[in-house]
């Protein structure tokens, strides 16, 4: 009983820890994403609320949770109000099975890193991930906009073609470790990161996870040239804000599994495992800001070529041939 | 469940119930999905605004999905909400969204529709009673095993190759036949331009 | 494979681009600190000149009033002793206005001008109603040498008739000869 409860404190512990840092890494990362792409653009972003502009989270926050939330008359009430915390929590959620470290021994207790060492993590992940469709889908149907509607079609069509090439990219990987489990799989990295023998496994992941978060240039569900806001058109306040969180949530989370499927997860020299996975976060977030301070949205049509004839087969091929040396 | 998932606890709870007769934790959870799926089900049916039958769909495929981590199948469960929660239902949320289906007047079907549904439906009833209560296997309580996406898959393509084969040769028929109708008549215009010329 | 290369080339020069961007200085000006000092005729607050001699210039006309999209000028014009139409009062209301410079375009005596002057909020939307005191200036506004009296042919204290410029002398109405 004393062990189960000891069990149950560090899990409560863990996921608090978790929670916590993802929620104010994201508000951050609004503003790392604000500051890098003024950068990029030649000018300052944000500087007025703090040093730096440090405090310009919090104030938002603040704003969005005293703004009005408002509900269109003609939308459907419930789903409307729902929409907004199934892309937060499908988002949150992902994190669950990723380990941010090796598993410790403290008091002669052995204390894995990771809220929860699924043996279908990976599959965790991907179920988590076609969920999050429902989130921008109903949002916009439940709307009763014909912009909302329109940008929930779009996300829909977009994320159920990008999860193929994303999953089909994740096969060489699943072959290479021997096991869906994301802490074997960082443990099958102790020699050589994954990128190193998949370069292009990890173009199309990065490629079909950018498609995911519905960044630029993937961003036509929400498209604000010609949809207004697309999807979350209709929402204001903090449901406005749950959705946003959930974009720099997923931006994370998809950082989190570059890093676990081809960087190493949190394997590094000097640093401790926790800040190594951070770092690499990190960087690939900033990867994806420069990517968006970069290229221009993509047309509807060029989304779907993208996805189908170039992601797909070449995913394909590179499946095959990862089996067949694997074989040799 | 911090470790549902731990083989071992899972052993140790088909020791419990076996040891015991009344209703172990596992039990409990087992009845209330089985009742939440079959509720939510029943309102999929039922519903006549076609996104909330879809939604009511979703929340049954997931209490299946629970059911199948529940009974030591982590695989099926996570590949159920992929592909039943995550793509197919999807697909049909698109399709509604697309269409714009206003939801059906209530109209009273003819006798002649219902009835033999109904008959039917009441047959299956009774003999999935009958061969539940005859069955002495269903009074045994379940022994809790662990399928490792491993292990389940050295069952299937080990054992049970040929089947994969032939289901996936009508898979691929199914899509050559998707490709061969959405083929357009002539390269060189889209249909839609020629019909209207 | 060219066209493959060419796109590559392509993005790796989209790229490139903001990564120099990424070193240069920004060139935002930052607002409250430094000013831009605008040209003359943007458009902003709306003033009343006078013309150089120190008199008004509106003639409450109307036309402003007439033409402004928003309505958001209105006056009632009366005469003075001497001749010269006036407003009695005259209002226009900011929180309506959007400075689109109609006004300015109609007025036959440059009296009604728009100014680069565009810092007045209020948190009181009646503080944006601006009286005729609060919009009469002291000066000539961008147009310094314009007088409509000494072009109107109108007998005021600029002058009597026939004394404007380029004016001729009043025709003899009790005589037929040229």
């Amino acid at each position: 009983m004393l062990t189960w409860i000891a069990g149950f404190i560090l899990l409560i512990v863990k996921l608090g820890l978790v929670l916590g840092v993802l929620l104010l890494l994201a508000a951050y990362l609004v503003w790392v994403e604000r500051k890098f792409l003024a950068r990029l653009q030649i000018r300052y972003g944000p500087n007025r609320a703090g040093k730096f502009g440090l405090l310009q989270p919090i104030a938002d926050t603040i704003k969005m949770m005293t703004k009005e939330d408002t509900v269109p008359e003609a939308a459907d009430r419930i789903i409307f109000l729902g929409a907004p915390a199934v892309v937060a929590l499908t988002a949150l959620l992902m994190f669950a099975v990723v380990p941010f470290g090796p598993t410790l021994m403290i008091a002669g207790r052995q204390i894995p890193l990771v809220i929860t060492d699924l043996n279908v993590g990976l599959l965790f992940i991907f179920a988590l991930s076609s969920l999050a469709v429902y989130g921008v889908a109903l949002g916009g149907w439940a709307s009763n906009s014909k912009f909302s509607l329109l940008g929930g079609i779009r996300g829909a069509a977009q994320m159920i073609s990008y999860e193929l090439a994303l999953g089909l990219a994740l096969v060489p990987i699943v072959l290479l470790a021997r096991s869906l489990s994301l802490v074997d799989i960082v443990n099958a990295q102790a020699d050589y990161p994954f990128v190193v023998v998949q370069p292009i496994s990890f173009a199309i992941f990065v490629i079909a996870a950018m498609a995911e978060s519905k960044r630029i240039p993937f961003d036509l569900p929400e498209a604000e040239n010609e949809l207004g806001a697309g999807y979350h058109t209709e929402y204001s306040g903090m449901r406005f804000g749950l959705f946003f969180l959930g974009e720099y949530v997923h931006m994370q989370v998809f950082g989190a599994l570059v890093a676990v499927f081809f960087l190493g997860g949190w394997r590094g020299p000097w640093l401790p495992p926790p800040v190594w996975l951070l770092l690499k976060i990190m960087l690939v977030a900033l990867i994806m800001i420069w990517i968006r301070g970069t290229l221009p949205r993509l047309r509807y049509d060029q989304l779907m070529a993208l996805g189908w004839k170039v992601l797909i087969p070449l995913a394909l091929v590179n499946i095959m041939v990862t089996g067949a040396v694997s074989l040799l | 469940m911090p470790c549902a998932g731990d083989p071992s606890e899972l052993q140790a709870a088909a020791l419990r119930t076996q040891d015991r007769s009344f209703m172990t934790l596992y039990a409990v959870v087992f009845y209330i999905l089985a009742a939440v799926i079959l509720v939510a089900t029943g309102l999929a049916i039922t519903r006549r605004n076609l996104v909330h039958a879809v939604m009511y769909l979703i929340l049954s495929f997931f209490g299946s999905a629970m059911l199948f981590y529940l009974c030591g199948a982590p695989l099926l469960a996570a590949l159920e909400v992929i592909i039943y929660a995550g793509a197919i239902m999807v697909l049909f949320l698109f399709i509604v969204m697309m269409l714009k289906v206003e939801a059906p007047q209530k109209k009273v079907f003819p006798a002649r529709q219902w009835l033999p549904a109904a008959g039917l439906g009441v047959i299956y009833l009774v003999v999935g009673a009958l061969v539940v209560f005859s069955d002495p296997g269903s009074r045994v309580t379940l022994e809790a095993a662990l399928a490792t996406p491993r292990i389940f898959g050295q069952y299937l393509f080990q054992r049970h190759w040929l089947s994969i084969e032939i289901v996936s040769l009508l898979l691929l028929i199914a899509l050559l036949g998707a490709l061969y109708l959405g083929r357009t008549k002539d390269r060189g215009g889209t249909p839609e331009v020629e019909d209207q010329s | 494979m060219a066209t493959a290369w060419e796109s590559v080339r392509a993005l790796a020069s989209g790229f490139a681009t903001t990564f120099k961007h990424l070193w240069r200085p920004p060139i935002t000006e930052e607002y409250p600190e430094y000013k831009r000092p605008l040209p003359v005729r943007s458009r902003a607050r709306i003033i009343l000149t006078r013309d150089p001699d120190g008199a008004e210039r509106c003639v409450a006309c109307y036309l402003c009033s007439a033409v402004c999209p928003v309505s958001c000028i209105s006056m009632q014009a009366t005469e003075s002793e001497d001749g010269r139409r006036y407003a009695a009062w005259f209002r226009i209301n900011f929180a309506r206005c959007i400075y689109c410079g109609f006004c300015e375009e109609a007025c036959p005596t440059s009296a009604i001008q728009l100014t680069p002057d565009f810092e007045n909020c209020q948190r009181d939307i009646l503080k944006l109603v601006y009286e005729k005191q609060d919009l009469l200036v002291d000066h000539q506004g961008k147009d310094k040498e314009y007088n409509f009296y000494k072009y109107a042919g109108v007998a005021t204290d600029v002058g009597a008739k026939g004394a404007h410029h380029r004016e001729e002398k009043p025709v003899n109405i009790r005589s037929n000869l040229p």
